[in-house]
């Protein structure tokens, strides 16, 4: 998906998330809503015109996803010349020497803590900024832009700044961290670029998930909001019993986002950070596909891990749709 | 349980906008006052004041002997019930319920207790386990009264409660509203756009407009004593006939027609406005005083037939039996003591004379004379 176009409906306010809320997770495969979508079905008078129209689509899908896909599983079983002379059929050697590679399991170790961490913040954070700027009754236009504004900066720009947030002479954080007598180093000590990839990584998705939990929150009818704050004085409470489980359908759809963009489309910030040459620091599964792939010349191994990575994806979606959405309260 | 005093309360928005220009009533312990106007009238906003949603800009409102400007809306001790329902769409009817009760920190036992009570009472116990998604509108609408019954509070505050149901469980809502509150014996506040509602449950309606009180009474009082043109055009289906006329001496002048009033013409001479509700409106018999009525088009209501038209060229309104037959143009007459006058320059009624307390009189026979 693009993220470009996303964000626009969002901001139109509740009925136009939802429709497109709904349409997502049926994309997802998640479970249609009953009878009345049954009504509005068209019925076709060829079979096999509904194909026809999502041709397109499955063209793109298969060119770009599938093609892939079937490219790596078939070249992981294979070692590949670097120089592309011939590839020879190595069976499992590529998976087995993966996962039982130390060095392999430390990156997982890492990119569970990364992705448990990027999300969890750029997630509370958001929905902070959220509750906030709709509370606001004056200026709220102004403040809503402002906080949607870095989203609209182009990725690579915005991960450009967020680096220099860091930078070892003008950056304000290296700054603020050394008046507390943290000289922060990156690129240079592991923990402290690990620490500066988690926040440019949340303060890039912040704005994002922002967009979604205000719109969210405006699609909450207000008598219900009123009815609420007439059952219920504490703000506190009402946040955790009425507020938030109405914005369950907006949360559960950013979890599944945001764990994606922790573990994949963060790939820009890493390789600003290490600049191509991890040595000992901290890089994620993605980037290390990469580097062996791209930068070791290990066709087969690179392709094995991505093949890894892409069970481990699967596994999580299907975990959150089974255990988490059940939670799930839709409209 | 409690009386509400709402003493010169204004509400001045940004701008400088006034929504409710210092409006007084004061509601006596158990009544059923309904607030009625045309939108933008400032009726909701009044209640929302007293609800605590919305904030108090000048005067004050008391539920009991307790000011409660600055009382936070769910310390009041009063139960709102919204126009579209407002449930939890998360929470089953039960937990709709008891949420308020549970906040307030009732022991479960007494929740359970009210409840069941409530649920009884309004006919919800099969759906306390759904979700207000799998009910329909009149059920969602009980679940919302029972939301305000099981808090027994002082007061409960009605938001046009009925306006999203159709119109046939709309009469029987009503009438099931007016049942609850009778039997409960709760101090309300409704407000409504419909003056039928208005009519049918108040104890006393407030008519308002434009942020003002025009007039506060019995339903009755109202409709045979509008204080205004506002109320008497407003209250009432269909609405009175407003025309323009003058009064000289005891005579009343219509265009060409002079009709004696004897000692039922105003104080005042002079310009009116003359207020004549279309039924009181009557064919006049063969050799009877009467007005060419000149019909423009008639509508069929089954019991009874209006037929629109005018008298000397002023539009006008009239209930007629539908066993009448019509044909052409017809010669009407005015049961003179039925007529209500107004000053034309403030809408304001202008008593008339003497023998106006005892209304239990007959109507006078016209004395019509043609001016040519």
């Amino acid at each position: 998906m693009t993220t470009g176009t996303e964000s626009l409906p969002a901001l139109r306010g509740g009925t136009a998330t939802d429709g497109r809320r709904s349409g997502v997770l049926r994309l997802f495969g998640g479970k249609a809503k009953g009878g009345e979508e049954a009504a509005k079905r068209v019925q076709f008078s060829s079979p096999y015109l509904p194909y026809l129209f999502l041709a397109p689509q499955l063209a793109i899908i298969f060119v770009f996803f599938y093609w892939p896909s079937i490219q790596a599983i078939q070249s992981s079983f294979y070692l590949e010349d670097p120089f592309g002379f011939g590839s020879t059929f190595v069976g499992m050697a590529n998976y087995t020497d993966v996962l039982t590679s130390g060095e392999y399991l430390g990156i997982a170790r890492f990119t569970a803590i990364f992705t448990a961490l990027v999300t969890f913040f750029a997630l509370s954070i958001g929905l902070l900024l959220a509750v906030k700027a709709d509370g606001v009754i004056r200026g709220n236009a102004t403040y809503k832009t402002l906080l949607i504004w870095v989203y609209a900066i182009a990725p690579p720009v915005a991960g450009l700044i967020g680096m220099m947030f860091f930078d070892q002479h003008i950056g304000p954080i290296v700054e603020l961290a050394r008046w507390f007598g943290w000289e922060i180093k990156v690129g240079i000590n592991y923990f402290d670029t690990a620490f500066a990839m988690i926040v440019v990584s949340v303060w890039k998705q912040i704005p994002y998930n922002f967009i979604f939990f205000l719109s969210g929150l405006q699609g909450i009818p207000v008598a219900v909001r009123e009815a609420a704050a007439m059952d219920c004085r504490s703000g506190f409470r009402r946040f955790w019993t009425v507020i938030l489980p109405l914005l369950a359908p907006t949360a559960f759809f950013l979890l599944i986002i945001n764990v994606t963009y922790a573990l994949f489309d963060t790939f820009g910030v890493i390789d600003v950070m290490v600049k191509d040459k991890a040595a000992n620091n901290p890089i994620t599964l993605v980037y290390k596909v990469y580097m062996d792939g791209f930068r070791g010349n290990d066709l087969g191994g690179s392709s094995a891990q991505s093949v890894i990575l892409m069970l481990i994806v699967f596994v999580l979606t299907i975990f959150q749709f089974r255990f988490i959405e059940r939670r799930v309260h839709y409209n | 349980m409690a009386a509400i005093t709402i003493a010169e309360v204004s509400k001045i928005y940004t701008g400088n906008v006034e929504a409710v220009k210092s409006v007084s009533i004061d509601i006596e312990d158990g009544e059923f006052i309904v607030l009625v106007g045309p939108s933008g009238c400032g009726k909701s906003t009044l209640l929302r004041m007293v609800a605590g949603l919305e904030g108090i800009s000048k005067g004050t409102v008391k539920i009991g002997s307790r000011v409660i400007n600055e009382v936070d809306p769910a310390e009041r001790d009063i139960a709102m019930v919204f126009q579209n329902y407002a449930l939890y769409p998360h929470m089953t009817v039960y937990q709709n319920l008891a949420y308020g009760l549970k906040n307030r920190k009732t022991p479960k036992a007494e929740i359970d207790a009210r409840v069941a009570e409530a649920a009884r009472m309004l006919e919800i116990e099969p759906y306390l386990d759904r979700k207000p998604r799998a009910l329909s509108g009149g059920q969602r609408q009980r679940v919302a009264m029972g939301r305000a019954i099981v808090r027994k509070p002082a007061a409960f505050l009605f938001d046009e409660p009925l306006s999203n149901l159709d119109a046939k469980l709309r009469v029987s809502m009503r009438g099931e509203i007016k049942r609850l509150q009778k039997r409960l014996g709760t101090t309300s506040l409704y407000v409504t756009h419909d003056q039928l509602e208005a009519m049918t449950l108040a104890d006393r309606l407030v008519v308002l407009n434009g942020g003002r009180i025009e007039q506060i009474g019995r339903p009755l009082e109202v409709y045979h004593r509008p204080a205004s043109t506002f109320v008497a055009s407003f209250i009432g289906s269909p609405a009175m006939n407003l025309i323009k006329g003058r009064i000289e001496g005891a005579r009343l002048h219509i265009g060409a027609y002079r009709i004696d009033l004897g000692d039922r013409a105003p104080a005042e001479g002079g310009a009116v406005t003359v207020g004549l509700r279309a039924e009181d409106l009557r064919l006049a018999g063969v050799g009877e005083d009467a007005m060419l009525f000149q019909v423009d088009y008639v509508e069929e209501l089954g019991a009874q037939r209006l037929v629109h038209g005018t008298i000397e060229d002023q539009a006008l309104t009239l209930a007629l039996s539908p066993e009448v037959s019509l044909s052409g143009d017809l010669a009407v007459t005015i049961a003179t003591d039925r007529l209500h006058f107004f000053s034309p320059e403030n809408g304001k009624r202008l008593e008339r004379g003497a023998s106006f307390a005892n209304s239990g009189e007959s109507a006078r026979p016209l004395s019509l004379e043609p001016a040519w």
